[in-house]
Formats: structure tokens, C-alpha cells, sequence
């Protein structure tokens, strides 16, 4: 039973149904229940035409639906006989799929969640639990979803940059619970950059695969956060990295610099070096600055102080941070570091213990804290 | 997406506006109150917001440890302790103004002589997932 190539299929035979003329949120349920009976069919029956199988299934759940509101609106059956393929397809259905689920009506939330089942083939239970919520309100979020999105023309290109802003939302939630969400993001995105020719999509996916490689470093094995600096770097997926140096070269070569890229730029310095000592801080000073120029994100300018504590010293680095918002998130984080490495280890545990009470999560809370305690065990020693 | 508590408290909370004992409401008072917070919460469900919503009875114990091999030493029931919470509902919302939003129409809940009750409710964010991005 290849559940690989159900998922993968999934968003082509909606779009298959779609172009026949049922509307995308029936089309879509009437897929989801192919699925349902392809996982029961599969494994002792195993299709010679996994696609054509799935469509004439589909259509018939489309049908049986169809049956079933008329009868009870006493409605004569309009659709009968599967019609015959139509010609062949003048647009990508999978790339309509990905801008559909993504388009800008959608809170990102709600598009995350449909293009997790329309393009991704997971089942609803499967996004709930990802998400932490009970089926019944992740299913009300997708339908409602697909209710805000019922009057949008299905053959009309979409915003690629939306579509790359649902896919990063889904990376980075991480990988709570059974479907693993990262793993995900990068089959997802893996598949729009076969499906287009755009320098922002292959840097989205090379920052993804850059930071997906260190995934087994950035946790110990008691689940404690370990900072860039201290990770083991013989547990990083070489050839994850390789592959992302390899997308994010081919994107830099079209000349045409994105926020995606550049921020894979940064990932893939890191990436680069054997130990923390060989990482080149001056390229990665000079991609932050790039990254300033094309996103004015503040995130951006924070990280960037941090890389500037690298080359020019920790003074530089707090002289970057003092123009910034102090009400920015992890702000307090930034400094504690910067002071600790200008020496003023007092006021450090002190902005560490501080930056551990407003943390957005727990393993970065005890991260914190730690650094809080390290410091103050060697202050009182 | 961000998870919130709605907390409600026994104790510890502010007066409410329309502050009088449940048990002296009347009982066509009172199924108006429990079928506000199920529409309510069947509401949120429809909204894709709702997660969870539990309701605690007011008797606890404290409860600790007291080495290998011996029973735990339990504590109480306090009739004094300052802070007791009733229940809480776990809502999924885009942000932290719908958090509030929520938890104000939860708060006007009809108490007695069917007027909204104004109780205080504490809204707590959950602390998230670790992002995949952090450094």
C-alpha cells in the first residue's frame, strides 16, 4: 500500500474532478473519500492505474452525493454518465491546487490547514491531531475554509509568495505528534518547485532542507535545546545539506535575490563550516544586510546584531541592538547574549532569567533559564 | 494559530458585576446560564476555535511526596485558600484580541434575573511548540 503516491495524487484528482465541473469543496470531499477506500482496497487489491482508479472512485462518490441531494430535494439527477476526459490540460491542476488553498481570502491558518488535506492527502484527523485540537474543530476549519474559497475561479494563476508563506507556516510548526509537519512542508515544497520555474520556491525548500538537517542536533537526547554554537556537527545530514547548498545554488544563479534565499544563504554558511570557530560571520553579516534590504524585517535586523558580535565585536553588536524595539520578541534573548560576551556577566543573568519569563515556548524558557544559572553558578564561584 | 486558557475562578478573581450565588438564582436562571456556555462552546466548534472545556468540582487536596516506600502525605481540603478555579475552556484563535474578544462574550454569561453576569475570566497563553526555526 503506497500511501506516498495516494498523497501525491491527491491534488490531481480533485483538480481532475474540478475540471469536470464540480464545484472544489465537493470535489474535494468526494476525493478524501476515495482515499478512505483506497486504504481499504489497496493493500489486498493493488490498482494497475493508481490515478484512473482514484478518479473513477471519486467520481463515484461525487455521484453518490449528487444522488443523495437530490433525492432529498427532489431534484431531477443531473449528472449521469462519467463524462469523457476532456482535452488536455492547458494549466498545471497540483499548481492551481497549491494557489487555491493559499489564496489571500484565507487566514493563514485555515489555508495551512487545507493544503495539508486538498494538496498534502492528510486525512483530517491527522491535521488535528498535528495541531493539537479535536477533529470536530479542524474539520469545521477546513469547510469553513473551503466555504470562503467557493467563488474563486480555479483557472486563474495564483500569488506564488502566499503559497510559500503557507508552506513555511507549516515547516515551521514543527513536529508535534504523529505526522511530522517539516517532513511535510519539504515534500510539498519539493513538488511546487517541480511544478515551477521560480527562485523563491527552490529558496524556500533550500531553507528548509539546510535547517531540517540539523534537526538531530538541535535537541539532546533529553530534549534540551542546543544552541547552534554547541551542536554536534557530525549528527547533521550531510547529504541534506548538500542537496540544499546544491537548490540554493541554482536559485542565486538566476540572479534574481529573494527573502527566502537569502535567509538560506545564512543557513547554509552555517551549514558550511566543520566546527562554530570556521563560520564565516562576515558573508553571513553581509546576507543579513541583503536580507534588511528586501524584507525591513526587524526579526532580520535582531539576527543580524548577533553576526555582528562575530566580526566586529560584542560593542558593535549592542550598538546595533540599542536602535532596535526593545519590544521585540527574543529582544531580550539578544542581549543577554551580547553582554555576556562584552563581559557584564551581572547584567547578562540578569536579561537570561528575564528573557526565560516572556519565552514563547518551554524548551526555549529552559534554555534560558539555564543560561541564567551557568552564569550565576560562575559568578558566585 | 495560538491556544489560550479561559480561566474561571471560584476565588481569587475580582467581584462580578452582577455578583450573587449561584444557588439563589432560579432554576429557569440557572439552565439559561448552562445552555449559554454549551452554545457557546458548540459556537467555537463551528468556528474551528474551540479545543477543550472542563469544569472542576471546588474540593481539592494537596498532595506530596514523603519518601520511598511511604504513602504520600495529602493536605487539606482548604476551605480558606484564596485562589480556586471553577473551570476553563482551551480555545485555537488567530490572535490574542479574538482571545479577548472571546473570553468578554464568555464573561456575559446570564446570571441572575437573566442579566449578564460581567464575571471576571483570566485569559493565560499556552506556551507553544518549539519553532523549527530558531536560530
Amino acid at each position: 500500500m503506497d500511501e506516498a503516491l495516494l498523497r501525491e495524487l491527491t491534488p490531481t484528482v480533485i483538480g481532475v474532478l474540478v475540471r469536470r465541473g464540480v464545484d472544489f469543496a465537493t470535489a474535494e470531499d468526494a476525493v478524501q473519500d476515495a482515499l478512505v477506500e483506497a486504504v481499504r482496497v489497496w493493500p489486498h487489491d493493488p490498482p494497475h492505474n493508481p490515478q484512473g482508479w482514484l478518479v473513477t472512485v471519486a467520481w463515484r462518490k461525487f455521484l453518490d452525493t449528487v444522488r443523495a441531494d437530490t433525492f432529498r430535494q427532489q431534484r431531477e439527477v443531473r449528472v449521469e454518465n462519467e463524462p469523457a476526459p476532456g482535452p488536455g490540460e492547458a494549466v498545471d491542476d497540483t499548481l492551481q491546487m497549491y494557489f487555491l488553498c493559499a489564496h489571500p481570502s484565507l487566514t493563514p491558518a485555515s489555508a495551512a490547514a487545507l493544503t495539508l488535506r486538498a494538496v498534502g492527502g492528510l486525512t483530517t484527523r491527522q491535521i488535528a491531531q498535528a495541531y493539537l485540537v479535536p477533529e470536530a474543530t479542524m474539520a469545521q476549519r477546513i469547510s469553513r475554509a473551503k466555504r470562503t474559497i467557493s467563488g474563486v475561479r480555479f483557472d486563474r494563476p495564483g500569488d506564488i509568495s502566499t503559497v510559500l508563506r503557507v508552506l513555511y507556516l507549516v515547516f515551521n510548526e514543527g513536529y508535534s505528534g504523529d505526522i511530522d509537519l517539516a517532513s511535510e512542508a519539504i515534500r510539498l515544497t519539493r513538488q511546487l518547485a517541480g511544478r515551477t520555474n521560480h527562485e523563491e520556491v527552490l529558496g524556500l525548500l533550500a531553507l528548509m532542507l539546510l535547517h531540517h538537517a540539523r534537526r538531530p542536533a538541535r535537541t539532546d537526547s533529553n530534549g534540551r535545546l542546543v544552541p547552534l554554537a554547541e551542536q554536534n556537527r557530525r549528527l547533521w545530514d550531510t547529504h541534506m545539506i548538500a542537496e540544499g547548498v546544491g537548490v540554493l545554488q541554482r536559485a542565486l544563479a538566476r540572479d534574481r535575490l529573494g527573502e527566502f534565499q537569502a535567509q538560506a544563504a545564512v543557513a547554509a554558511l552555517h551549514a558550511d563550516a566543520r566546527t562554530a570557530e570556521e563560520t564565516d560571520w562576515v558573508q553571513i553579516v553581509e546576507w543579513y544586510d541583503e536580507l534588511v534590504q528586501i524584507t525591513d524585517s526587524p526579526v532580520a535586523r535582531l539576527n543580524r546584531t548577533v553576526a555582528v558580535c562575530q566580526t566586529d565585536g560584542p560593542r558593535a553588536g549592542l550598538a546595533a541592538l540599542a536602535e532596535l524595539d526593545p519590544c521585540l520578541p527574543r529582544h531580550t534573548a539578544v542581549a543577554a547574549y551580547l553582554h555576556e560576551c562584552d563581559g557584564d556577566l551581572v547584567t547578562a543573568s540578569r536579561l537570561y532569567a528575564e528573557a526565560a519569563r516572556s519565552a514563547p515556548n518551554l524548551s526555549e524558557r529552559d534554555h534560558l533559564t539555564r543560561q541564567a544559572a551557568r552564569i550565576n553558578t560562575r559568578l558566585r564561584g | 494559530m495560538a491556544k489560550y486558557l479561559l480561566l474561571k475562578h471560584y476565588r481569587g478573581a475580582p467581584a462580578s458585576v452582577n455578583d450573587v450565588p449561584m444557588e439563589q438564582w432560579t432554576p429557569e436562571e440557572i439552565t439559561a446560564h448552562v445552555q449559554y456556555m454549551q452554545d457557546f462552546a458548540d459556537r467555537l466548534e463551528g468556528t474551528g476555535e474551540f479545543v477543550d472545556s472542563q469544569a472542576l468540582s471546588p474540593e481539592g487536596t494537596f498532595v506530596r511526596h514523603d519518601g520511598q516506600g511511604r504513602p504520600p502525605v495529602t493536605d487539606g481540603p482548604f476551605a480558606e485558600t484564596k485562589d480556586l478555579i471553577a473551570g476553563w475552556m482551551v480555545i485555537d484563535v488567530e490572535s490574542y484580541e479574538r482571545a479577548l474578544e472571546l473570553a468578554g462574550e464568555l464573561s456575559a454569561a446570564p446570571g441572575a434575573g437573566g442579566k449578564p453576569i460581567h464575571e471576571w475570566l483570566e485569559v493565560r497563553p499556552f506556551m507553544s511548540a518549539s519553532p523549527t526555526v530558531t536560530e
